[in-house]
């Protein structure tokens, strides 16, 4: 599978995750928010940067009490809880978000 | 919630054995692992030429190797016990859901290759060619069984349906047909150590932030060791507990169990994951794998007994193969189970009063208890026989006033799996795991309405994760499901630390002195 971003085409995996990491830019990210029909706000975009830079440092998504403890501290209290960021990602934070973050998905029993 | 293009199962009042619809599920299948995933595993990378060949002949060793496989092909009478059991069946009405069609798919390929009427006669006998048609059957209704067993329950002659399912993913893998989730998946967990791919630094941290927020909440500093040595406990519990909600809060209800009893104890980098999907695959070799690393963690850190945390399957292969996977384990104490479950620890530590609970910090909650499938079926706890029922059960009536049972036939030895056991709690197979959960939804929606429940607790990984998932398809909410470990955590009262022990003590000095 493949996605097209200004002419360019980006190999994904076959559920849509990017192959090459390396390859990621926020404009992939929003277009594959958008062929998922739903667009990216800045409230998202808080969200995937700091998966970012998680990975960054620590090569893997961070564990969902890490992340909404992260976006408590940035956005305020009522944002750091599971309930906000499966609003924000319905397919559920860590999977969706890691998708549009262009990160691997997170696998085992999760 | 995502939105679906097929047909949520309506929730009735009992079950019903749905009218049968002929390949309503012939569309599912899970994806097929790729070579990166395949050959890691010491499988082919893609299907191999002479695929029937290879086949037959691992057909043959298995059958040969496993005794048990050969009596549970030879012995089936077709009675039809087992027809209405699976919630498969049950959930997505497709015939070859039906335990005794989806053994037969291996069946007929065993008569034709393996006994002399198949060979000689085999339209008389249902003897069936290995040909490239039944192999997708294979693929596609092979990934439709969470080898939860509940089928061998009922089955006068105990064929396990899940041995048969093991075994053909097993060939499938073989030929170069393996499944990308559980493949990958075993891949990480041979080489990261768990099935996240969770490297050490970003384990250290996750536990550092949840001893912050612990001694946060309660003022008490819980430890969470990592690769720490010479402690008497080693904890394995499935990476789903370090990432996952609510898995993590009962990884805290274990830490504060471990702290108020006083035994050291630690986790390991090197094994940080108790889940062994070589199992899910039937793959002895790469179950083998996986039971090393936790030997080999014991070892190196010099603990003295083995934990293992709330992950069904992990159970199975713990309780039932770890010794003969990885023994002997005669390094370890000989006083304690090896291993032990974290519910028998815990358990041990209440039946001795050695636990102080406020039971009314549960009372928001209504509790039942969803039998994990492995635990119920495919192991025990404690010293007696159905000590696997009663020991969860012992647990949430000590930390919980609230507590009713589902159903009879939708507990203990008769649980339904989560519906996405066995290999299968992947996305791509989201409408199975949908349809699956509707036998345990109705028993759920019982309590719900007979009995005021509100949640559900559970002792697996795979269960939690499933059951936040699908609960919402079926209008309850994602929440609704619980760690038994996290019920713990509510209401175990901690003992402050040192200084405020020297304030009670004081405080009861006088008291004994104004007396």
């Amino acid at each position: 599978m493949a996605i097209e971003v200004d002419g360019q085409s980006y190999e994904t995996d076959e559920e849509g995750y990017l192959e090459d990491l390396n390859q990621w830019r926020p404009e992939l990210g929003s277009a594959m928010a958008m062929a998922d029909g739903a667009p990216l706000d800045e409230n998202h975009w808080e969200v995937i940067n700091f998966l970012r830079e998680y990975y960054e440092e620590y090569q893997i998504a961070p564990a969902v009490r890490v992340l909404t403890k992260a976006i408590g501290k940035k956005l305020g209290k009522d944002k750091g809880t599971s309930k906000y960021l499966y609003e924000l990602f319905p397919y559920g934070p860590a999977k969706q978000a890691c998708k549009y973050a262009g990160l691997p998905k997170p696998t085992g029993c999760v | 919630m995502a939105k679906v293009d097929y047909e949520i199962p309506e929730l009735k009042e009992y079950p019903v054995i749905p009218k049968l619809k002929k390949d309503a599920m012939a569309h599912s299948a899970p994806y097929v692992a790729k070579e990166k995933f395949q050959t890691p595993l010491g499988y082919a990378g893609e299907l191999v030429d002479n695929w029937q060949e290879v086949a037959i002949a691992k057909m043959g060793e298995l059958t040969n190797k496993y005794r048990s496989l050969s009596v549970f092909l030879d012995s089936c009478v077709k009675c039809g016990a087992c027809t209405d059991k699976c919630h498969y069946y049950l959930g997505t009405t497709d015939p070859k859901n039906m335990p005794v069609a989806r053994q037969d798919l291996f069946r007929n390929v065993y008569r034709r290759y393996f006994t002399l009427a198949g060979k000689l006669v085999p339209k008389l006998v249902g003897a069936q060619d290995l040909t490239e048609e039944v192999l997708d059957d294979w693929y596609t209704y092979f990934h439709q069984c969470s080898q939860c067993r509940r089928c061998s329950v009922y089955c006068p002659y105990g064929i396990d349906t899940a041995e048969i399912s093991m075994a053909a993913r097993e060939v499938m893998a073989t030929v170069g047909k393996g499944q990308k989730y559980c493949n990958e998946i075993i891949g990480k967990a041979q080489t990261l150590g768990n099935n996240l791919g969770l490297p050490e630094p970003a384990l250290a941290d996750t536990l550092e932030g949840l001893e912050e927020d612990v001694e946060e909440e309660t003022g008490v500093a819980v430890k969470f060791p990592l690769d720490k040595k010479g402690c008497d406990v080693l904890l394995i519990t499935p990476s789903a507990d370090f990432f996952a909600e609510p898995h993590v809060d009962g990884l805290i209800g274990y830490a504060k169990v471990f702290h108020e009893s006083g035994v050291s104890w630690t986790m390991s980098s090197y094994a940080s994951e108790a889940a062994n999907f070589g199992m899910f695959i039937g793959s002895y070799e790469n179950m083998r794998k996986l039971a090393l690393r936790i030997r080999e963690a014991a070892i190196e850190l010099g603990c003295k007994r083995i934990v293992f945390g709330e992950c069904g399957h992990a159970w199975r292969v713990a309780y039932s193969f770890l010794n003969t996977l990885a023994g002997p384990f005669d390094f370890l104490d000989p006083a304690y189970p090896v291993p032990q479950h974290i519910c028998e620890f815990t358990h041990d530590l209440i039946s001795k009063d050695k636990l102080n609970f406020d039971k009314s910090e549960n009372d928001h909650m209504t509790l039942t208890f969803h039998d994990s499938c492995n635990v119920a079926r495919a192991s025990r706890m404690g010293d007696e026989a159905g000590g696997q029922f009663t020991l969860p059960r012992d647990i949430i009536n000590a930390t919980c006033n609230n507590f009713y049972d589902m159903p009879k036939h939708a507990i203990k030895e008769g649980t339904y799996c989560c519906g996405g056991g066995g290999g299968l709690l992947t996305d791509d197979l989201m409408e199975l795991r949908v349809k699956g959960a509707l036998p345990r939804m109705e028993a759920l929606k019982n309590v719900t309405e007979n009995n005021g429940v509100t949640h559900m607790a559970a002792i697996c990984a795979i269960c939690k994760s499933q059951f936040s998932k699908v609960l919402p398809y079926y209008g309850f909410e994602m929440d609704q499901i619980v760690s038994v470990h996290q019920l713990v955590s509510n209401a175990i009262i901690l003992t402050k630390d040192e200084d405020s022990v020297t304030d009670n003590e004081a405080e009861a000095d006088d008291a004994v002195a104004v007396a």
